[in-house]
């Protein structure tokens, strides 16, 4: 067994606040659950304190300040487990293993060799759980409560997934190829976190098996020492302390792609994933076209002045960002805002504008993206079982005094 | 002060610092269901589930936990979780 002690660095304030929240739940006074929980800020060994959802499995998101910079800081960067044993692997035990049916030669790779044997390219990209906002959906859906900052936006550095596997060699029956990691459940008896790509998402040549995160290696809780990097789609399949790859002719049918992450069909514009399709749902695939407000927050109260800067992101799965539109009286009028670098295709892209207010009063301000592809946001979540691609235009009213 | 250092000593090997922070509802059932769940995940997600699953929610939940998750579970012990966590965490 792994020794997960953690040495949870802690202020006075927080460990006061925890002592509180316990206090209540003795008390039979529990805190509102879901979206509304009592925020508790905890730092996990490495990184700077996040909102934490759940401790073991960890499961931490980013406040969404941190949003501001075009990067997440990798020590704010959120974190998301199934299973609550992360090993901390030993870098020069780790080994890539590749195989499966419709592989030519089976293979094992060090980091050594992945990193001297293959071409290194580096790619901006989002990293986006499926259920993000979850907590948000009314009614609440079963699944980890997220507010909005179950993502981060990175430079990832990393070699081609193709370039790989083409070493190994493909056979022409190949179908998908499975992935898998180092962490695990408990029990021996829970099945292990394995989810497969089609081969023409795996043959992508922006799909990446990245080792570095913002120009340093992966921290641990986001994957060390390889993971992969599959941009445009949620972070579901962008399987952390990477140790295997199988090359298959057959759907892969674990619990994790025939009964998890599944989206009813047709509900929303995602890309196919036909060989794990059945009459009525299938894997969730690619993001949904999104923003966020990231400087404002719902029943914030600020000073009048001439000027009030609103800012944010916007994404979507890689046709990049058209325009994002603002409303400040609550959807009647909308004015484009200002797009800022473009760091590519599948990275966020922050926008800003300047809001002058006649009056001081209530403001109700909504942020709307839209695609280069056409797809926009609406005002309500698509409803969906398991509470996947929440990108209802926010709407959140401020104060001005 | 010393409370929470004997606390987190005692937990230390099978738990994070944390989650030794998070009590249950003192009614029938609760040693069992700390004893079964806390196992292989942090009690937080029972209070985290507390205003959206009903009894039906709760039963489908563990009965995921045993078939799927694979915990070891027997009938009797699985009726004395669902009632407790119906009864104490149940929309």
């Amino acid at each position: 067994m792994v020794d997960r002690r953690h040495f949870i660095k802690k202020s006075a304030g927080s460990l006061a606040a925890l002592g509180g929240l316990a206090l209540l739940q003795r008390s039979g006074l529990t805190v509102a659950t879901g979206a509304e929980e009592a925020t508790l800020m905890d730092a996990l060994p490495g990184k700077e304190a996040l909102i934490k959802k759940t401790f073991r499995p960890p499961n931490y998101e980013t406040p969404i300040n941190y949003f501001d910079a075009p990067f997440t800081p990798n020590n704010r960067f959120f974190v998301r487990y199934h299973h609550a044993v992360i090993p901390d692997v030993n870098i020069n035990e780790w080994r890539l293993r590749i195989g499966g049916d419709a592989i030519h030669t089976p293979m094992e790779l060090n980091l050594e060799q992945l990193r001297k044997d293959f071409k290194q390219v580096e790619i901006a990209a989002l990293c986006l759980c499926s259920g993000n906002r979850r907590g948000l959906f009314q009614p609440h859906v079963p699944g980890v409560q997220w507010g909005s900052g179950a993502m981060g936006n990175a430079l990832w550095r990393g070699v081609r997934l193709k370039d790989v596997l083409a070493r190994a060699g493909i056979d022409k029956s190949a179908l998908e190829v499975s992935l898998a990691g180092a962490d695990s459940g408990v029990l021996p008896t829970t099945p292990n976190f394995v989810k497969s790509l089609p081969l023409t998402k795996a043959l992508d040549e922006n799909t990446l098996i990245a080792f570095e995160m913002n120009g340093e290696p992966l921290p641990h809780w986001n994957g060390f020492p390889a993971r992969l990097v599959i941009p445009g789609w949620t972070a579901t399949y962008w399987i952390k302390h990477l140790n295997a790859l199988n090359v298959i002719s057959k759907p892969f049918d674990g619990f994790w792609m025939k009964s998890a992450y599944r989206i009813p069909k047709d509900r929303f514009p995602s890309g196919q994933f036909s060989s794990q399709e059945t009459e009525t749902a299938m894997p969730i695939t690619e993001m949904v076209v999104n923003s966020l407000i990231t400087n404002l927050e719902d029943g914030q109260t600020l000073s009048n002045s001439k000027s009030i800067e609103i800012k944010g992101v916007a994404w979507d799965s890689g046709n990049g960002i058209a325009r994002v539109e603002i409303s400040t009286d609550g959807g009647s009028n909308w004015q484009q805002a200002t797009l800022k670098q473009d760091y590519g295709r599948f990275s966020w892209r922050q926008w800003q504008l300047d809001f002058e207010p006649k009056h001081p009063g209530a403001y109700r301000i909504m942020a709307r993206a839209t695609s280069h592809s056409g797809e926009s946001q609406g005002l309500e979540p698509i409803p969906n079982p398991s509470g996947y691609h929440h990108n209802a235009v926010q709407n959140i009213t401020i104060q001005l005094v | 002060m010393r409370t929470l250092i004997l606390l987190l000593s005692f937990f230390a090997a099978t738990a994070t610092a944390g989650e030794n922070q998070i009590f249950l509802k003192d009614r029938p059932g609760k040693n069992l269901v700390v004893a079964q769940c806390a196992m292989c995940h942090s009690l937080d997600y029972i209070n985290l589930h507390a205003t959206i699953l009903d009894r039906g929610g709760w039963e489908k939940t563990v009965g995921k936990m045993i078939n799927i998750m694979g915990a070891p579970i027997n009938d009797a012990d699985k009726q004395v979780i669902i009632n407790y966590l119906a009864q104490n965490y149940g929309k």
